[in-house]
């Protein structure tokens, strides 16, 4: 009987942990991703489904401190010039080729010498990559790289399977092989992306999900709408507008992590002939219309509060940020002051492109009167991306509404557009100071040497002001309150480790 | 009547290849390099030059353009530079959910827009009429995107009724597959049964004041006699052409409906092909829904000929 | 059957008699006045400055101080739908008649003339049918650059293909009738033909498909501002605000609620005057 009885007990449970691993979750997602192919892909929202496909050398903690994940162990040469990892062991990839050294010298070489690798800038450091042992790898570099690491915790850091990369070619991305916890299974465009649990994944106790579904769902209203009706159980980047009733709804949860990208308005200083506006020419006009706007207001007015008013590539809430130069109250006096200092009392006209989207529409039609008051007239001019993209390249702009998703090192949320041969230095700004000291940035492994570094660029961009920041995105996830163990992560990646749902 | 389809089809031919190069040449008009949108945040120069290699984007336009009919009558459409899928396959997935849409939208407006378009005729000045002009009026003015999120919000969201959005082949689930269709069915519908309605009245108004149609009834012909083989053969010829067009549009699918319930039809596929600058997808897009012009405005003269076979001439 | 129907050279004080005891139409009238009135007067009325914003009132529901409430970032909705009726008449009226004026003659010849006429004109019109509007937006964005008379354009341009289509099939219907076969078999010319027996047969379905093709048109006109080619922010117009005010359906649905009754009232308007206008020109009902 009472063998019986515990039998029956154990045989309940059983049933009951088994349902609770046989389970899909839903994810709802803002945009369609792009190319599923780790090397080529390109948008922000394609990486959210790769945190789920592919694992990467290394991880971040959510305070952006670097952690294992492929790769278990690293050490640096001392002079910066050698990178050793040691590798985890009993890994293989979805089509059961095995993880090891010669996977990773094969998936540098193809982020780096692929034709179509959208990788190559943020792995050029590495000279040379080199099979050590079955579970070592060496990367010999031309110069130190203080921002090698990061880039490992992201797309380059990505492995994807030797195997199926070489059979497909440049078309793995229709059906990738990764070594992450899911594996991919179908994909119908603008549709969905269903990948479905891999059991031999090395952490696949930490996996509670037989299948992850992504519907990329644009309209936020819908997005959250089907959130309510059940129709998901989680989705990423919640309208921030939506906040207030999405927390009134008891059976709905809400994770937010400030972002590492920002959003603010590029002056054309040196691109072409549109650098010649009163603006691109005299940076004290550029503090002016800096000075003239109130961020915090703009994050009260257009995201409620749920966003973080700023004015540096980094977010006042990083370790990167220069606290020096705090977040400026508005000056409307001080800003008029320097434009009739600058010889126009009268004020000065500018047209400012913006992405045509209802947000940024929003955000710069509160710049634009904020602007007014202090004599700057903005004209905007709704652009779509294509077009924006084109002339922003090319110069045919006098300023834009722009924004960067951001990257885990300091160094991807300034170099590129500050440099004199910053490669999206869409500006053009050039001061060989800067110059230095953000190359000096990059080559030093040393923290505290490195956050000067940045602090004296900081301080000189404070006058320069090629770009005018405003705000920094918060990632807002809401979820079903049957959902148990999500980690928000500044980096808006959805990490499903030790994530589960209750019945 | 077969020599005029086959002469008609023939003529398809030309039509299409016009109305391919006219958009090809638009595109290429267009500001924008579908390079610097595929080649990333970072837009690395080498790559940007490689791909443009690769897609031959830097021959002459008329090259370019000679490329992809020599590709296309082989039956390759290219490939998405977007997501590198077979414009083929793409177009192959959007087809049978754009036609279902289409086809469930346009049942809902013909059986609401043209009995309601006929009861309002005949009771022209009553308060029937008022109400259904009103009524129909109001869908036409209510966004489509409004409605649509209500409507969620409402039967799915409160009531749990029906999917809030999203697309399930019928191949799949035949009753899911039209339960999940049914809301932006009824939005696109109930839009279009508002026209429909609009000349219905119109047409069967004019008929039913016209000569013969009161000399029929002089004769003491019947009511319904008078109503079929007068009126209403000679009021749908408006109709016919309306709802032929209204149909092809719907083939071409709708942008904003598609976007609200997320349906993965045509509508979202270009949108996002133009914005992309994904020439391949625009011009594989553009070559299915010239097909369903061309073959709604033949069906529209066939239709004019069996109502009025001297239209014939 | 056969009677040549009255010809259109009626008395025009019949036309107005009839127009004027019709009620629906005298409604649909002062409604159509009362708007163009009111976009005419958008600067003389007593309300804020539709760019005009208030940090501290965004998304406010309606209120004594605000009697339509206020926007994303707290401007006056009634200040808004004064001066956006301007831009929403023009892009609902003028657009239409782009459409009108080229594809109604070109639809006439199609159906009159037949042959190679007809096969150019309907294969021209299926081009344009095929051609993405967005493409042709996105074009003429660029080099026209943004303006409202460029987005009439553009929206006419795009709204013409029903125009040619209904003005083809009427004409080619009415081509038929034996009282048309009669006047030609007596020699009348091509002109008055076409002015007195087919003109008068394609205008009923012409008038219901310009008074309800103004509502698409005005909500239109939103999203070319959107690409670059319409009136640009912070001007305001009927469409631009029902479209900002989709993310906010729950949150503000008075965002909505104006615009959309606007865009009704104007097209109510226009569709009753159509539908008078229609009666008063109808030779065969006294």
């Amino acid at each position: 009987m009472s063998i019986k009885k515990t039998l029956g007990v154990a045989l309940a449970l059983g049933i009951g942990a088994t349902s609770l691993h046989a389970q899909d979750l839903r994810i709802g997602l803002q945009e369609d991703p792009d190319v599923l192919d780790p090397d080529q892909s390109r948008t922000f929202v394609g990486r959210i489904v790769y945190a789920s496909l592919c694992d990467k050398l290394v991880d971040i903690t959510p305070n952006l401190e670097i952690v294992p994940q492929l790769a278990t162990g690293w050490n640096w040469s001392d002079d910066g010039l050698e990178l050793t990892m040691t590798l985890r062991d009993g890994v293989t990839f979805h089509d059961g080729t095995p993880f090891n050294a010669e996977a990773v010298v094969a998936n540098i070489d193809r982020s780096q010498n692929m034709p179509e690798s959208r990788r190559k800038s943020e792995v050029k450091s590495i000279t040379a990559t080199e099979a050590v042992d079955d579970l070592t790898v060496k990367f010999t570099l031309g110069a130190p790289d203080a921002t090698l690491i990061a880039q490992f915790a992201d797309r380059a850091g990505m492995m994807v399977s030797p195997t199926a990369a070489t059979a497909a070619g440049v078309d793995f991305g229709l059906n990738p092989v990764c070594s992450g916890p899911f594996a991919f299974k179908e994909r119908i465009q603008q549709d969905r992306i269903v990948l479905e649990k891999f059991n031999a994944y090395w952490n696949a106790d930490a996996i509670n999900f037989d299948s992850v579904v992504f519907q990329p769902i644009p309209d936020t209203t819908v997005r959250l709408a089907n959130l309510r009706a059940g129709d998901l159980d989680m989705l990423e980047r919640l309208a921030a507008t939506d906040v207030t009733s999405a927390k009134a709804d008891a059976s709905l949860q809400l994770e937010q992590a400030t972002s590492l990208g920002y959003q603010g308005i590029t002056i054309n200083v040196g691109n072409g002939e549109r650098a010649a506006n009163p603006l691109g020419e005299n940076a004290a006009l550029r503090r002016a219309l800096s000075l003239a706007v109130d961020r915090e207001v703009i994050n009260q007015v257009v995201f409620e509060g749920a966003f973080a008013a700023g004015n540096q590539p980094f977010p006042p809430t990083s370790p990167w940020y220069n606290d020096a130069y705090p977040v400026p109250a508005r000056d409307v006096e001080a800003a008029k002051a320097l434009l009739a200092e600058a010889g126009y009392p009268d004020g000065v006209a500018i047209e400012v492109q913006v992405a045509n989207n209802p947000v940024q529409t929003q955000v710069m039609q509160v710049v634009q009167a904020m602007a007014a008051e202090a004599g700057i007239k903005i004209d905007l001019a709704a652009t779509e991306f294509a077009t924006l993209l084109a002339d922003q390249s090319a110069g045919v702009y006098t300023a834009s509404q722009i924004g960067w998703s951001g990257r885990v090192d300091p160094d991807g949320n300034i170099h590129q557009f500050m440099t004199t041969s910053g490669g999206i230095n869409d500006s053009k700004y050039s001061n060989p100071e800067v110059d230095r000291l953000l190359d000096a940035a990059r080559s030093a492994n040393d923290t505290t040497e490195r956050k000067s570094n940045y602090d004296a660029a900081i301080a000189i961009l404070q006058q320069d002001v090629p770009i005018v920041y405003l705000y920094h995105p918060v990632w807002i996830w809401a979820l079903s309150d049957r959902m148990q163990g999500f980690t928000p992560y500044p980096d808006g990646m959805i990490r499903l480790e030790n994530v589960s749902l209750s019945e | 009547m077969l020599t005029f389809l086959a002469r008609r089809i023939l003529i398809a031919i030309p039509t299409i290849v016009l109305i391919s190069i006219f958009v090809f040449g638009m595109q290429k008009l267009l500001p924008g390099d579908p390079v610097l949108v595929m080649a990333g945040e970072e837009r690395n120069p080498e790559v940007i030059e490689f791909l443009r290699e690769k897609y031959r984007l830097n021959d002459p336009i008329p090259v370019q353009y000679a490329t992809w009919v020599g590709n296309a009558v082989q039956g390759d459409l290219g490939i998405s530079l977007r997501t590198q899928q077979p414009v083929l396959d793409l177009i192959a997935e959007k087809l049978p959910v754009t036609i279902q849409l289409a086809v469930m939208a346009l049942i809902i407006a013909l059986t609401i827009g043209i009995p309601a378009g006929v009861l309002s005729a005949y009771k022209k000045g009553t308060w029937v009429d008022w109400l259904a002009n009103i009524v129909a009026l109001s869908g036409l003015s209510i966004p489509n995107f409004w409605l649509g999120i209500m409507l969620i919000l409402l039967v799915s969201v409160n009531l749990g009724w029906l999917p809030a959005s999203g697309y399930r082949p019928l191949a799949d689930d035949f009753w899911l597959s039209l339960k999940t269709m049914l809301m932006p069915a009824f939005v696109l519908g109930t839009a279009l049964a508002a026209t429909l309605m609009r000349h219905t009245r119109s047409a069967m108004l004019g008929v039913l004041q016209s000569d013969y149609v009161r000399t029929a009834r002089a004769k003491g012909m019947s009511e319904n006699k008078v109503l079929v083989k007068h009126a209403l053969r000679n009021a749908l010829v408006p109709i016919v052409t309306v709802t032929t067009l209204l149909f092809g549009e719907l083939l071409a699918g709708a942008v904003l409906t598609e976007q609200i319930f997320t349906i993965p039809g045509f509508g979202k596929l270009i949108v996002d092909a133009v914005f992309n600058r994904d020439y391949a997808v625009v011009q594989g897009i553009v070559l299915c829904t010239g097909v369903a012009f061309i073959a709604m405005n033949i069906l529209a003269d066939a239709a004019y000929r069996i109502l009025n076979p001297r239209m014939n001439e | 059957m056969t009677a040549i129907p009255e010809s259109m050279a009626r008395p025009r004080s019949r036309f107005w008699r009839k127009l004027r005891a019709n009620p629906s139409a005298i409604l649909g009238g002062l409604l159509v006045a009362f708007f163009v009135l009111v976009a005419l007067a958008a600067p003389l009325l007593p309300v804020p400055g539709p760019a005009e914003t208030d940090w501290l009132a965004v998304r406010k529901p309606p209120s004594a101080a605000h009697l339509f409430g206020t926007d994303e970032i707290g401007r006056d909705v009634l200040s808004r739908m004064i001066w956006g009726a301007q831009a929403s008449l023009l892009a609902g009226v003028v657009s239409v008649l782009i459409a009108v004026v080229l594809g109604v003659p070109l639809g006439v010849i199609s159906g009159y003339r037949r042959g190679w006429t007809d096969a150019a004109i309907s294969r021209f019109t299926e081009a344009l049918l095929a051609a993405p509007f967005l493409i042709l937006a996105i074009a003429l964005a660029a080099f026209l650059g943004p303006s409202l008379r460029n987005a009439m354009i553009a929206i006419g341009l795009a709204a013409m293909p029903v125009f040619i289509r209904i003005a083809r099939a009427q004409t080619m219907s009415v081509m038929t009738e034996d009282y048309v076969e009669s006047a030609r078999a007596i020699g009348l010319r091509h002109l008055p033909l076409i002015t007195r027996y087919i003109l008068p047969n394609i205008f009923p379905p012409i008038l219901v498909q310009a008074t309800l093709t103004i509502a698409t048109a005005i909500i239109a006109e939103a999203s070319l501002s959107f690409l670059g080619l319409g009136q640009q922010p912070p001007a305001p117009s009927w469409g631009s605000m029902l479209n900002t005010a989709k993310n906010f359906l729950e949150q503000a649905p008075w965002m909505a609620m104006w615009p959309g009754i606007g865009i009704f009232l104007v097209v109510l308007g226009f569709n009753l005057l159509g539908d008078g206008l229609r009666d008063a020109l109808d030779p065969r009902d006294i």
